[in-house]
């Protein structure tokens, strides 16, 4: 069992993550995660989905989700050529006493207090699977009241961008009359 | 240039832009205003008795035409009776256009009177669809859909169109272009997987076509011939793809499959290549899929790259359009075999044996009573393969697949993927629609034919005279072989036998059909005959037949295709068989 994080570009249409969900529901695919949001063209959303690929080949994901007319590009990013994050927001217990270990915790992670109260306080991190398990964990001991998790969110190292190299511009002649033959 | 219309004469128009000439429907509120402008239009409605009929009804017009199928109708229970033909055409690869009513806009959401989520519901099983709640979408909506359901692999499309954009007015501009990005089916094969094929066909001296229905929907019957006496190798034609291939031919080995010819699963399970041909390694075909032709190599070639691995792994994978395939196959395989050949001659020697001791057969009721493949194939030959065929789904079915003899694609229509009961009398319909010079028979089962039988008012009062053979065995023979051989012949809920209830004769020319029936071997003849003398009515016969009559050979579910059995507890006798 392996996971794989793919970024998968569609149209900005209605029921797209219905699509989407869908596929995946009904052939039995396991999602760990999928994260939706804009892009830099208003008409495309960027998908981000983590699968747990068991019985089949990822191949097999990514030609079932290209069947989606919706469905304009699928990348998949792996780890060593892409950036990866999540975001974390997390309400631990802290009072005064143990202010000090909590602030060293969150020095080693990056994180910030987004928000406070004399007994707890609302922690937000950004950073890779492993980082947010780790700063969980250290969290722990403090006592964790409540957190929520975004999914991973990833894109390409270097200076292109998916969309540049898959939007094409093609169209489709409709004809006038008669149905068209378009497949010979 | 653009014109002001209402959403629905937009929508009138765009179906006529479309080149649509005949649509099956039905209407009721939300879908009503479109019937107004329906009323004046060339195109042709025809007015269902349940919008299951419809469905089929497009379904069986698109496989006799090739073109793409259109039904219509209301929001709610209308949209949801088309959930099983929608479906059914996804199982099938159907190009199928469906057009809804959906409540009004303001009111989608607010379970509304009528209101159901047919986007939703159909999502899984339609290739795309649409709800188009203004007006200006509607012409792109249905130019989308047609180019959908017609190209690459088809497909069912649905456009859902609410009530108010139906109403309202609008400008009418029939797109000259589309865009789709996220949709570029590949029609043109890769050259080197065509070259990679051809060597490995020129190695083998075991190969088999298998042949689906993907043959059939890109015309590529002439080219499958071409190819097939070329390599010389033994062909097996899918439940999808009977007539692609004729039956008659000196190479085929017949269908296989479950229900399959022993020679046709045999070939396949010994061969060392399969050159598959838009087919889709279907559990039915298949078998115990662990067991399937394991000493096979693969070319699979298919315009649906996600069926190739699917099932099976595939060690030249071909995606395009069958019919540039094959024909580009053609000339690879010659300048192959100008360099090497392997010889097939064993091979071919050692499936025609196979052939020839295990031909499809049956035995007669010890009884006397009328056999059901008898009267099947005398169907067959007293109408010709010029006929069209038309079947529902159980036993009848399986013995019109192997009975009929085919000879012609688009002569052969079933419900194979879903196995829809009920598909055969509204796919007729559609089919004589679409090739209403061919005689049309539904060969049908007591039990599917109770289902949509009441398509043949449809037919009676709009002049579709198609023939609708009854097999009747006063069961649901098909479970009732289930129960015979899986479950001791405990026959809970199988039987029909209500004492001759319904009378089909009566039902039928209640319906405005002529209605016959017979039950005499020595009749059978006789009556074929007659209905095929009648032209301008349609006609139903009840072949009152044999009740214990069994499908054979059969490969029981999930079992190895190597324990085909030709009859109860007779497997064939391997040992005589040198393969
Ligand atoms: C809509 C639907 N319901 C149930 C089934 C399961 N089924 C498959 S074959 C069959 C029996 C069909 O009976 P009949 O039409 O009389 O055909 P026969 O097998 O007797 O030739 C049934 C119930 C089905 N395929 N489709
Ligand atoms: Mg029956």
């Amino acid at each position: 069992m392996s996971t794989h994080t793919l970024s998968v570009l569609v149209e900005n249409s209605p029921g797209v993550l219905a699509r989407v969900a869908g596929l995946f529901s009904r052939r039995a695919y396991n999602i760990d995660s999928l994260a939706v949001g804009p892009t830099e063209n208003p008409d495309i959303s960027r998908m981000t989905i983590v699968i747990n690929v068991e019985s089949h080949s990822l191949e097999q994901v990514i030609r079932q989700l290209d069947k989606l007319v919706n469905v304009i590009h699928i990348a998949e990013l792996k780890l060593d050529e892409s950036v990866q994050a999540e975001l974390l927001l997390v309400k631990i217990s802290a009072t005064s006493k143990n202010r000090f270990d909590v602030d060293a915790v969150l020095e080693t992670y990056s994180a910030s207090i987004v928000d406070e109260g004399a007994d707890y306080m609302t922690i937000e991190a950004t950073g890779d699977a492993a980082k947010i398990s780790d700063l969980l964990n250290a969290l722990e001991r403090f006592g964790i009241r409540e957190l929520a998790q975004s999914g991973l969110v990833a894109i390409e190292r270097g200076s292109g961008s998916l969309a540049d190299r898959t939007l094409s511009t093609q169209s489709i002649p409709t004809a006038d009359s008669g149905q068209a033959d378009y497949q010979n | 240039m653009s014109k002001k219309m209402s959403g629905a004469s937009s929508l009138v128009q765009s179906l006529e832009s479309a080149g649509v000439d005949v649509m099956f429907g039905l209407p009721g509120g939300a879908i009503l205003p479109a019937y107004d402008p329906i009323f004046d239009s060339k195109i042709r409605h025809i007015l269902v008795r349940h919008e299951q009929g419809a469905g089929h009804a497009a379904t069986g017009y698109a496989q006799v035409t090739g073109r793409v199928g259109v039904c219509i109708a209301t929001s709610g229970p209308g949209a949801t009776n088309l959930v099983t033909p929608l479906a059914d055409a996804a199982m099938d690869s159907v190009p199928l256009v469906a057009i809804t009513g959906q409540v009004p806009s303001v009111a989608i959401g607010t379970d509304a009177f009528q209101e159901a989520d047919i986007r939703g519901i159909t999502m899984p099983f339609t290739k795309h669809n649409y709800l188009i709640t203004d007006p200006k979408d509607i012409p792109r909506a249905i130019a989308e859909a047609f180019y959908i359901a017609g190209s690459g692999r088809p497909g069912p499309v649905l456009v859902d169109i609410a009530k108010d954009a139906l109403q309202k007015e609008t400008d009418f501009v029939y797109p000259k272009e589309l865009s789709l990005p996220g949709y570029h089916p590949q029609l043109e094969p890769e050259n080197q997987f065509i070259k990679d094929a051809a060597a490995l066909i020129a190695q083998s001296s075991k190969p088999v076509f298998y042949v689906g229905g993907g043959v059939i929907k890109s015309n590529a019957s002439k080219e499958l011939m071409q190819l097939a006496e070329l390599v010389g190798a033994p062909v097996v034609t899918t439940l999808m793809a009977l007539g692609s291939f004729p039956d008659s031919h000196p190479q085929h080995l017949g269908m296989p499959g479950m229900h399959g010819t022993v020679a046709a699963v045999t070939s396949l399970q010994k061969a060392d290549l399969l050159i598959t041909l838009g087919a889709r390694f279907d559990d039915r075909v298949t078998g115990k899929l662990s067991t399937f032709a394991v000493n096979a190599k693969v070319i699979h070639a298919d315009i649906d790259p996600a069926e190739i691995g699917k099932n099976r792994f595939a060690d030249v994978p071909i995606v395009g359009d069958l019919k540039r395939t094959i024909a580009a196959l053609i000339p690879a395989v010659k300048a192959e075999f100008a360099k090497n050949k392997a010889d097939l001659t064993p091979w071919i020697a050692s499936m025609n044996k196979l052939r020839a001791t295990y031909p499809l057969g049956y035995e007669l009721p010890k009884d006397g009573s009328l056999s059901p493949q008898y009267v099947i194939e005398r169907i067959s030959a007293l109408t010709g393969p010029e006929g069209i065929y038309v079947a529902g789904v159980g036993q009848h079915q399986m013995w019109a697949s192997q009975f009929v003899k085919y000879e012609n694609p688009r002569t052969w229509l079933n419900s194979g993927g879903l196995g829809t009961m009920g598909y055969a009398v509204p796919a007729a319909m559609g089919a004589k629609v679409g090739a209403p010079d061919a005689t049309v028979w539904a060969i049908d089962g007591d039990g599917c034919f109770q289902m949509t039988n009441q398509e043949l008012v449809t037919c009676a009062l709009n002049n579709i005279p198609i023939k609708v053979a009854i097999i009747n065995n006063e069961s649901l023979g098909m479970v009732r072989q289930w129960q015979t051989l899986f479950y001791e012949g405990r026959y809970s809920n199988t039987s029909l036998d209500s004492k001759r209830v319904p009378d089909f004769v009566k039902l039928a020319e209640a319906m405005g059909c002529v209605g016959l029936s017979c039950e005499r071997p020595e009749d059978v003849d006789a009556i074929i005959k007659q209905a095929n003398a009648i032209n301008d009515q349609p006609v139903v016969v009840d072949f009152r037949v044999f009740r214990d009559a069994m499908v054979w050979p059969m490969v029981a579910a999930g079992t190895s295709n190597d324990d085909i059995m030709i009859a109860r507890e007779l497997a064939p006798d391997w040992d005589s068989q040198e393969l």
